[in-house]
């Protein structure tokens, strides 16, 4: 089991751009601890920002999978950048802009773009922006070696990549 | 027109500042990059895809090819590197390819493990200055 932090993904240009989204609930429990009520002020669920960065490194991740079919074992090495300037809250929902910077046979990196769209006003709004660089752990420079098959790119992604259209990629 | 030592220098520094969150008063010629800057296996592929960034102009791309800043690609071919350590072809490619590294300071025992430790903010410059001359 895998949690994912995607919804679903809504526009794939290959070798380029992945971009997903993530629908915020207050029925997700962990809103409920991030911030509960506490000393008189009444509770705060906002998304936390660390879960949003993990959003967009799924995204990212998974555009850099599909570069090499879904061969490769991608795994998150490095978060260059990641700023976020404003809270997402429940009826929110959130937008992962990803695209490719750089590809070489050890890794990638990417570049990424978090907006958040409100019910109330109709409009996006620009909240974040990351630079996620990632590992092909088989390419590794240490000559570790890691299990034969992709435990990256497991079930719960291959769930998401059908059920937005894309599951021919993993063919 | 032909950039300058200094210019490359500096450039190097605004790398290494931010790939690794290095002081700039910490990255002297001399420091090497893992045992003085803190530079994990990732970061050297992080400092190559901003080296690139960082040089290339609208005119001429600056493209560095796996292998050619990093002998990476020469670790897991059997001829080069046994038993951890360089044999004597992997000791002669890795003279001929990394000009920019100075080998004379290596171990004896050829170990793959004692490179990175060659790897100095002066050895980076020096890969530059050689790459745009050709």
């Amino acid at each position: 089991m895998r949690w994912m932090w995607i919804d679903t993904i809504v526009t794939y240009e290959p070798d380029r751009r992945l971009v997903a989204i993530k629908n915020v609930s207050l029925a997700e429990e962990h809103l409920h601890e991030h911030f509960p009520a506490k000393d008189g002020l009444p509770a705060q669920p906002v998304m936390p920002a660390s879960l949003m960065i993990e959003g967009m490194a799924q995204t990212a991740g998974i555009l850099t999978g599909s570069l090499r079919r879904f061969k490769e074992k991608v795994v998150l090495a490095k978060i260059q950048k990641a700023e976020i300037t404003q809270d997402v809250v429940p009826g929110q929902c959130i937008r992962y802009d990803a695209r490719i910077e750089r590809i070489d046979p050890m890794g990638a990196g990417t570049v990424g773009t978090i907006e958040r769209f409100d019910h109330r006003t109709g409009q996006w709004e620009k909240i974040g922006e990351t630079e996620i660089m990632f590992s092909h752990v088989d390419q590794n420079m240490s000559g570790q070696a890691f299990p034969e098959h992709n435990f990256v790119f497991s079930d719960s992604f291959r769930n998401v990549l059908r059920a937005s259209g894309l599951g021919h990629l993993m063919d | 027109m032909a950039i300058s030592r200094a210019d490359i220098e500096e450039k190097v520094t605004d790398v290494l500042e931010n790939a690794l969150g290095a002081d700039r008063d910490e990255i002297i010629a001399t420091a090497t990059l893992t045992e003085d800057l803190g530079a994990e296996s990732i970061d050297f592929l992080d400092i190559q895809f901003q080296l690139e960034k960082k040089f290339s102009t609208p005119e001429k791309p600056f493209k560095i090819e796996q292998g050619e800043l990093f002998p990476e690609n020469m670790m897991s071919n059997p001829d080069y590197v046994k038993d951890g350590k360089f044999t004597d072809a992997g000791f002669a490619v890795l003279k001929e390819k990394m000009p920019h590294v100075d080998l004379s300071s290596f171990g004896g025992d050829r170990n793959v493990r004692g490179l990175a430790k060659l790897f100095t903010v002066k050895s980076l410059c020096d890969f530059i200055e050689i790459k745009l001359k050709k």
